[in-house]
């Protein structure tokens, strides 16, 4: 047996163990005390039966399969199925994501070949990056007028930092010798921008790049659940609005997922133009 | 210059200096003009002309030293012909009153998903607003401060508020100042305050000291009954216990985490952390004042002004939902109705148990109380006076307030029985009426000497 399938068996096995420690833990503890018949049929099972606040896996794995059944209905604006809510969510991230990448690299390029706009830009970068983005959100909700484009906006602002910081690193940390070689040859500035610097730098933008949606996708989640309206965070709120756990449960998972894939997307993107030295 | 001024007095201006409301040159002319308008006599033709005549005013002259110059010079009659001659103002006036063309079918009316906003909601999948010709859209929305965000950027055109809100942003206290209207209360009663189990034997607000409590928002009619509940058993609100704004889907899960003792807080969570055993029903909000407003139907003046036969279409869907929901053999259905994830997002049986007022307190009894909430359009002005005694008295707001001015200028109770009239309801009389608060009288009137009737205060 090669490494892998003892990989995915020791996998499989701690997935099952967590299950069934899972189910076992949510089993309930059984009605408390003899209520009167009237009173039970009003209350919830919590208190009726002493069925415990948390899903057990059974009730998770029905919930999801029912949201993989039917992710595309829409049955008016607040209540849309899975697929349209992540869709929402995506273009979102993507929008915000794109025009940081826009504005991200050239600034980074510029950063990264002229030591005095490193020096001069510095203190901004510093002060401006460790904010958390959510703390932008009343800003601008307050400036924007516009809950939706105020969420683009707080996913440009979070997702500009790694972006910039690791462009202007791999710009100015292009090799030496290389760049000489261009001057030798009187190579102009744009060309050596772009013949040169750019596919040598291109590895640790991409590792900006990938670091930048993996928060994008951290911080709409957020941004969605303050502002309400459509996509994947405001369904999780507005199923804790209903207090079930069962939704958010499936909805923490599928959140897993799409963060997965675009994570992954990008690594795939960046071993392509990484080369050997 | 308001809606309802003559716009052809060129003594009129935008700041109050004349009486207490402002709309009359002086104290004596207020006082003679007002027992004219709490008994609703003033002839309604003249109102709409007057209404439409201020819009046509100010169209003409969007500056307000402008247009009193060109009165001044010319009289009013003049100026009313000379007007009349670019502007059938007749024709106008007798659109509005038909309730003429809708200006904007397609609405956004923004809501909070309780139990408060079940006219704004049932109206949605019960067809009263396209009775009415509208085509709204209803958006639940995270909380009061994104709602009131959203309405004041128009992504909303209407919204459900907390009935001090439209006070509060009219007086600028938390958010830039802006003329707010208020033309109906949603629902009355229907709160209440809801103590975790683990203090089902501390039913005397006294040992309450160190208590945390939550109420949706500052300016909340929560926030006030529950300040006023603690504060006549000798609690001071802001000393012996705190209270925290907490959105309302939040006090279940707060509760039952223990980051709250308790909450004075909208249905359906009160009924909703009985219903998951985490707390039981202290008192009902309306054993402290039967008959609170709580939550209301609000949008900008500007909404009311710019587009009047969209505001009056929308005014009397709700008015008409609220008929609608006031009638308890209804209410059954009504939860059906606003239970699905569209909109509440409950399950049923909460919902009816809040609306039918039978209900399980969460100690083990069924109690059952028919006007546990119930739903009246009316925005009594006396109300508004209330809350901004409170809101003094709390020290939300500072200096000496013209109560009555403020609560004619955003609770528009004239409006509101107009269009009762119209859908075939029976409107009050009057626009202001006295109450009791926990037995002790309230006089609209003396709003200062009741705030100095108080012993704990922050004035």
């Amino acid at each position: 047996m090669g490494m892998t399938w003892r990989a995915a068996m020791v996998s499989l096995l701690l997935f099952g163990l967590f299950v069934g420690v899972w189910h076992l833990a949510t089993m309930g503890s059984g009605p408390a005390v003899t209520m009167d018949p009237e009173y039970a049929k009003l209350v919830g099972a919590t208190a009726s039966q002493g069925k415990s606040a948390m899903p057990g896996p059974a009730e998770v794995g029905l919930k999801i399969w029912q949201h993989l059944k039917d992710p595309f209905y829409d049955r008016g604006s607040n209540d849309k199925g899975l697929g349209i809510q992540l869709a929402y969510s995506i273009a979102r991230v993507m929008t915000g994501y794109l025009i940081a990448v826009a504005v991200a690299i050239p600034i980074g390029f510029l950063i990264g070949m002229s030591p005095l706009m490193n020096r001069s830009l510095d203190p901004f970068i510093q002060v401006l990056k460790p904010i958390s983005p959510l703390a932008w959100m009343p800003l601008a909700l307050y400036t924007i007028k516009d809950s939706s484009l105020s969420s683009i906006f707080v996913i440009f602002i979070c997702s500009l930092w790694p972006m910039l910081i690791n462009t202007a690193f791999g710009v100015a940390s292009v090799r030496k010798e290389w760049l000489n070689v261009a001057r030798t040859l009187e190579v102009g500035p744009f060309r050596r921008a772009f013949t040169i610097i750019l596919p040598a730098a291109a590895p640790t933008i991409l590792t900006g790049m990938r670091i930048s949606i993996g928060i994008a996708w951290l911080v709409i989640v957020a941004a969605e659940m303050l502002v309400g309206g459509t996509g994947i965070g405001y369904f999780v709120w507005n199923e804790w609005n209903n207090l079930s756990i069962t939704n958010v449960i499936t909805a923490i998972l599928v959140i897993g997922v799409v963060g997965m894939v675009l994570d992954q997307v990008l690594a795939r993107a960046t071993r392509l133009v990484t080369f050997p030295e | 210059m308001s809606t309802f001024d003559n716009p052809f007095d060129p003594e009129r201006r935008l700041n109050r200096t004349g009486c207490s409301c402002g709309r009359h040159r002086s104290q004596a002319e207020h006082d003679a003009q007002l027992a004219l308008q709490c008994a609703q006599i003033e002839s309604e033709d003249k109102r709409y002309q007057g209404v439409v005549a201020s819009a046509v005013m100010r169209a003409v002259f969007p500056k307000d030293a402008a247009r009193r110059a060109f009165l001044k010079s010319v009289g009013a009659s003049t100026a009313l012909a000379a007007l009349s001659q670019l502007f059938p103002l007749k024709t106008a006036t007798d659109v509005f009153a038909q309730g003429g063309a809708i200006e904007k079918k397609d609405l956004k009316v923004g809501f909070i998903p309780i139990t408060c906003a079940t006219p704004i909601i049932m109206a949605h999948p019960m067809g009263f607003y396209s009775k009415h010709g509208l085509n709204v859209e209803v958006i639940k929305t995270a909380g009061w401060a994104v709602i009131r965000d959203k309405t004041l950027n128009k992504e909303y055109d209407a919204a459900h508020m907390l009935s001090p809100m439209p006070l509060a942003i009219t007086l600028g206290a938390g958010s830039n100042p802006m003329p707010y209207t208020m033309p109906a209360v949603e629902n009355i009663n229907g709160q209440a305050i809801t103590l975790a189990t683990k203090h089902k034997d501390k039913n005397d607000p006294k040992v309450w000291k160190g208590f945390k409590f939550a109420v949706p928002f500052d300016y909340s009619m929560h926030n006030y009954l529950l300040r006023y509940y603690v504060a006549e058993h000798g609690i001071d609100p802001d000393q012996d216990i705190q209270i925290r704004a907490v959105p309302p889907p939040e006090m279940v899960a707060n509760l039952r985490a223990d980051n709250i003792d308790g909450f004075l807080g909208p249905d359906p969570f009160n009924q909703r952390a009985v219903y998951d055993g985490v707390g039981f029903i202290h008192i009902l909000s309306k054993q402290l004042w039967e008959g609170h407003p709580c939550c209301a139907f609000a949008a900008s003046k500007e909404f009311v002004t710019t587009m009047p036969n969209t505001y009056a279409a929308l005014l009397k869907s709700i008015i008409d939902a609220t008929a609608f929901a006031h009638k308890a053999e209804n209410r059954k259905e009504i939860a059906a109705a606003i239970a699905p994830a569209n909109y509440l997002n409950q399950p049923e049986i909460v919902l009816e148990q809040i609306l039918t007022g039978t209900y399980a307190d969460g100690l083990g009894n069924v109690k059952r109380d028919p006007n546990r909430i119930d739903f009246d359009p009316f925005p009594w002005q006396s109300f508004a006076v209330w809350i901004l005694t409170q809101m003094k008295r709390w020290g939300q707001i500072k200096g000496d307030v013209d109560y009555k001015a403020v609560a004619e200028q955003v609770y528009l109770a004239t409006d509101t029985a107009k269009l009762m009239k119209e859908v075939g309801l029976t409107p009050p009389t009057t626009s202001s009426k006295s109450f009791k608060v926990m037995g002790k009288e309230f006089d609209p009137a003396k709003p200062d000497d009741y705030l100095k009737s108080f012993a704990i205060k922050r004035v």
